[in-house]
C-alpha cells in the first residue's frame, strides 16, 4: 500500500479526455486509447501533481458521499495506474 | 450491414490521413501503391478539414498524418490545429526529412501530440542506402533528439528486412540513446513496393529467431526502464493470419491523398469501387457504402474460415494478401496453415532465400512528371 501523503503526478505522455462517443473518460497516447470506468476517470481527474492520495480520497468522498470503501478503490487503482505509467511519484 | 453481424458497429476510431504520396525517400519496403498517380488530385485544405470534422463527430479519436511524407504539405500546421481543436489525439508519422527545430516547435504550438520517426537502420551507411538518400540518418538523428527535447512523446519505427535485421542490437541501443518512448521493430509488411521486393526483403527464419532472442535479452536487461520495444514478425512465418485492421472497416479509416476512403491503406488494389470524400460524407461512407460492408461480419467467408472456431479472432486475415497471392479477395488469407493456398507462402519463403533480379527503389512519380515537363520546355 502506498503512503497516503504521496502525491501522484500525471504522466504528460498521456492525455485524459472525456469522449462523448464512448461515454467515458479515456487516456490517449501515441496511436492508442484506454477507456476508463467511471471511478477510474474520476480519480485520474484529480491526479494533478498537487493532490496527495489522502486528498484525492477526501475530494471523492465529498463528491460521492455514499462511496463505501472508496479508500481501497483509490489505492488499488493508483497502484495499477503507476504500473501502467499513467502517473508517477517523485523519488 | 450483413445480417449475421449482430455486433454494433462502432465509429472509425482511427483516422489515417494520407496527405500526399510524395516522399523524399525511396525505401524499397514502402507499402504505398506502386502506381502513385500524379499528385494533381490531392485534397485541398478545406476538403481535409471537412473530413476531420465529420470523422470526429462520429467519434474518431486518433488522427494520424501520414503519406508519403506529410511534411511536404504546406498546410500541415493548419490541419494539425484543426484536428487538435476538434479533440483528436494527433500523430505525425514522418521520415524526419523536412523537419527543423522550428517546425517541431510550430507543430507543437498547433497542438501536435506525438511524432513518430521512421529509421531504416542503426547507422548512416545502412540507413541511407535503404532510404536512397544521403545524410538521411544524420537528419533523423538530430530531429529525434529535438522532438524529445521539445517534450513530445516519441515513437521510433524501424522497418526490418534482410538488410538490417542483424543490426537489431544496435537499433535498440540507438533507441535508448534517443530516449524513445515506444519503438516498433517491425518487419516489413509485403504490400506495394515491398511486395515487388519481397524476395529481397523477407528475412530468413534463422534471422528472425535470432532477432527475437536479442530483443528478449535486451528487454530483460531494461528492468522496466527506457523504451518499450514492440517486435512485429512478418506474418509469413505464422500459422494463423493477422487480425488485419482489427477486422475490415471495424476501427480504421484511411483517406488516401486523392480523397478515396479505404478500410486500410492498401485496399485500393482490390477490385472494389471505393467511395471518395469529395462525393460523400464520412458518415455515409462508414455506415452505408457497399465496399465498407463487403467484408464485415462473416457471411462473406469461404471455407475453411466459415466453420473455423478462430474466425472471430482473425476475421479470415488480410483481404489484400488473399487477393495479391491468389487473385481472389474472398479467399482465406494464405498465411493460415488451414488455407488450401498456404503453399504460396511456403514458396515465397523458399524464394526469398535466393532472390532473383534487382531490388527496386521506390520511384517518386512527381520527379518523373517534372522531368517530362522540363524536357518539353527544352
Amino acid at each position: 500500500m502506498s503512503n497516503q501523503t504521496d502525491i501522484p503526478h500525471f504522466n504528460p505522455m498521456f492525455r485524459l479526455q472525456w469522449e462523448q462517443a464512448q461515454d467515458c473518460y479515456v487516456l490517449l497516447f501515441p496511436e492508442g486509447m484506454v477507456k476508463l470506468n467511471g471511478a477510474a476517470g474520476e480519480i485520474m481527474k484529480l491526479v494533478n501533481g498537487k493532490n496527495s492520495i489522502e486528498k484525492i480520497t477526501e475530494l471523492l468522498l465529498k463528491q460521492f458521499p455514499d462511496g463505501q470503501g472508496i479508500n481501497d478503490d483509490v489505492n488499488e487503482f493508483l497502484i495499477v495506474a503507476a504500473e501502467k505509467k499513467w502517473l508517477y511519484y517523485e523519488q | 450491414m450483413n445480417s449475421d453481424n449482430d455486433k454494433k458497429l462502432g465509429p472509425p476510431l482511427w483516422l489515417l490521413a494520407e496527405l500526399t504520396y510524395d516522399c523524399p525517400l525511396h525505401c524499397p519496403y514502402c507499402s504505398n501503391p506502386t502506381d502513385l498517380g500524379d499528385f494533381s488530385d490531392e485534397l485541398t485544405t478545406e476538403q481535409w478539414c471537412k473530413v476531420l470534422t465529420e470523422a470526429r463527430a462520429m467519434g474518431a479519436v486518433q488522427l494520424g498524418f501520414s503519406g508519403g511524407e506529410p511534411l511536404l504539405r504546406k498546410d500541415l500546421d493548419q490541419l494539425v490545429k484543426h484536428g487538435r481543436d476538434l479533440g483528436f489525439y494527433t500523430n505525425l508519422i514522418t521520415s524526419g526529412i523536412g523537419l527543423t527545430e522550428k517546425r517541431i516547435a510550430k507543430l507543437k504550438q498547433a497542438g501536435l501530440d506525438h511524432i513518430q520517426i521512421s529509421f531504416q537502420g542503426a547507422d548512416p551507411e545502412i540507413n541511407d542506402a535503404i532510404a536512397g538518400r544521403g545524410k538521411a540518418f544524420e537528419q533523423k538523428f538530430k530531429m529525434a533528439k529535438s522532438v524529445k527535447a521539445q517534450g513530445y512523446p516519441m515513437v521510433l519505427n524501424f522497418v526490418l528486412s534482410k538488410q538490417n535485421i542483424d543490426q537489431i542490437e544496435a537499433v535498440m541501443e540507438l533507441s535508448c540513446q534517443l530516449k524513445a518512448d515506444y519503438v516498433e521493430l517491425a518487419t516489413a509488411q509485403y504490400y506495394g513496393w515491398a511486395y515487388t521486393n519481397r524476395d529481397h526483403l523477407l528475412p530468413s527464419q534463422e534471422q528472425l529467431v535470432e532477432a527475437e532472442r536479442q530483443v528478449n535479452q535486451f528487454r530483460d536487461r531494461q528492468q522496466g526502464k527506457g523504451p518499450q520495444f514492440i517486435f512485429v514478425t512478418p506474418d509469413y512465418y505464422e500459422t494463423r493470419p493477422k487480425a488485419c485492421m482489427n477486422g475490415w472497416a471495424s476501427t480504421f479509416l484511411t483517406i488516401a491523398p486523392d480523397g478515396s476512403a479505404l478500410p486500410c491503406h492498401s485496399a485500393k488494389m482490390l477490385p472494389l469501387k471505393f467511395p471518395n470524400v469529395k462525393d460523400k460524407s464520412v458518415n455515409d461512407i462508414w455506415l452505408q457504402d457497399f465496399s465498407f460492408n463487403r467484408f464485415r461480419g462473416d457471411s462473406w467467408m469461404p471455407q475453411p474460415c466459415q466453420s473455423c472456431d478462430e474466425k472471430e479472432k482473425d476475421f479470415g486475415g488480410c483481404r489484400c494478401q488473399a487477393f495479391m497471392m491468389t487473385g481472389d479477395m474472398d479467399k482465406t488469407d494464405p498465411v493460415c496453415s488451414k488455407s488450401p493456398d498456404h503453399h504460396l507462402i511456403t514458396k515465397a519463403i523458399a524464394q526469398a532465400l535466393n532472390p532473383q533480379g534487382k531490388i527496386v527503389q521506390r520511384v517518386n512519380q512527381r520527379k518523373i512528371v517534372e522531368a517530362d515537363i522540363a524536357r518539353i520546355k527544352l
